[in-house]
């Protein structure tokens, strides 16, 4: 925490100071609707299950952006909801925070870890843009990409090793890409992310099958339908590694801009089987509040 | 030698061509071609027609340079510029790159927008009153975004600070 805090200041000040070197004037909410993309259920700037190339918030390369994001998932066995905030420098780097619970409620006591039991996770992440513009290079094939790194603590080490998980903490990392095809009025994004994360992170990482670091894939495309309102369906495929026939997820969604302070984003999403209960299929929302 | 005789020569029949419009101001000289509105035009009649031909085309820049020209963000970058000249250049590109059949006789991006300090924010701006003036006229959601496909690169050199 106090090394997120630190690189967090370090990474505010340097925004600041290469702004103020190149004499150029600090302007806030600059970009265009919805090119920043939603906030994901880990925090970061993306699609709804998928994290993007895009840097949150509405600054350009000449301010900050920051946002504040709740997302509530609504499962027939389980509820899921997170909160968190990210902020955007210059275009250029976000830093996230996201604070994920998932409640059991019934079904704790039917896996006899009791009602209302409650997994929570932190997800501290950082992302570099590190090539392309995702809005302005219609010119070319580079998408916008970006690499980045997640650091997950999930509360419950005692349970989710008992499940087999190998550790209760981990680093995810990854490399996005993402274009928008105004020409079509399309928007692409694929990301390849390197994980030991079991339910992303909620029951540990690592397990009896598997161990190691694994690529696996997050994408979305979603079509422009309007200045505000884009709809799309995303997929993201994750490891088996506790054994527990952990699927891959989906959904499909609408992402709507009422301005550049508030957007919502509603959804169906399949998160499959998870603990043994399959068939987790329900409405995904999420609202984001910034500049 | 011979390539400066041409680009004198092209340089003088430019300003020949070009008629002493009542309001326009005198520019420097420069080479005229369809090359400096910066991309390839859209083939065939389609996209003009989309955009309700080149007076539709005429009705969107107007609406969007009085936005442009009055909104506190935006309006000092217009303070010292010509604005009968922007009128008329910014419509032919327009009408140029939407497949009609004029020829473009402005400045190439980099060079008229040289002086003009425009950050990406002011870019933005007059997209968003772009897209606000074709929403106006009733151009497709579509088809606006395929003419902003075209100018999005522009932003390279549109946006020198």
């Amino acid at each position: 925490m106090r090394g997120f805090r630190a690189a967090a200041g370090v990474a505010a000040a340097l925004a600041a100071y290469a702004a103020h070197a190149d004499g150029q004037e600090l302007r806030p909410s600059g970009k265009l609707l919805l090119t920043g993309g939603v906030s994901d259920v880990e925090g970061a700037g993306g699609g709804g299950l998928a994290t993007w190339a895009t840097i949150t918030g509405y600054e350009t390369r000449d301010g900050i952006g920051a946002n504040l994001h709740g997302t509530m998932v609504d499962l027939p066995d389980y509820r899921f909801t997170a909160f968190g905030g990210a902020v955007g420098f210059l275009d250029r780097i976000e830093i996230s925070y996201a604070r994920q619970a998932f409640d059991t409620g019934d079904t704790g006591a039917k896996l006899g870890i009791g009602k209302g039991f409650t997994f929570h996770q932190d997800v501290f992440g950082a992302k570099l843009r590190v090539a392309g513009d995702a809005v302005y290079g219609q010119d070319r094939w580079l998408p916008q990409v970006a690499v980045g790194a997640q650091f997950k603590k999930a509360d419950r080490g005692a349970l989710v090793k008992a499940l087999g998980a190998k550790d209760d903490q981990g680093v995810d990392w990854y490399v996005a890409a993402t274009k928008v095809l105004l020409d079509q009025s399309l928007v692409l994004d694929g990301t390849i992310r390197a994980t030991k994360a079991n339910q992303t992170g909620l029951l540990g990482f690592g397990g009896p099958k598997n161990d190691g670091y694994q690529a696996q894939f997050e994408g979305s495309a979603a079509l422009l339908l309007t200045r505000r309102l884009a709809v799309g369906v995303e997929y993201r495929t994750k490891p088996d590694n506790l054994g527990l026939k952990e699927d891959d997820w989906m959904d499909v969604f609408a992402a709507y801009a009422v301005n550049k302070t508030l957007s919502v984003t509603a959804g169906y999403a399949d998160l499959g089987e998870i603990a043994t209960f399959g068939g987790q299929r329900g409405l995904y929302l999420s609202v984001q509040a910034g500049f | 030698m011979i390539r400066l005789l041409t680009i004198s020569a092209a340089v003088c029949l430019a300003m020949a061509a070009t008629p002493l419009l009542a309001a326009e101001k005198p520019v420097d000289p420069y080479v005229q071609s369809n090359a400096n509105a910066g991309v390839t035009p859209f083939a065939g009649d389609e996209m003009l027609r989309a955009f309700h031909g080149p007076q539709g085309v005429s009705r969107i820049v107007d609406e969007m340079l009085a936005r442009v020209t009055t909104d506190p963000r935006t309006k000092e970058i217009f303070a010292a510029t010509d604005m009968e000249r922007l009128r008329r250049v910014l419509k032919e590109q327009i009408v140029y790159i939407l497949g009609g059949k004029v020829d473009y006789t402005g400045r190439d991006m980099k060079t008229a927008h040289r002086d003009q300090g425009v950050q990406q924010t002011d870019f933005n701006i007059l997209v968003e009153h772009l897209q606000t003036a074709m929403d106006h006229e009733h151009v497709a959601f579509r088809a606006q975004n395929r003419l902003l496909a075209k100018l999005a690169p522009m932003e390279r050199d549109v946006v020198v600070r």
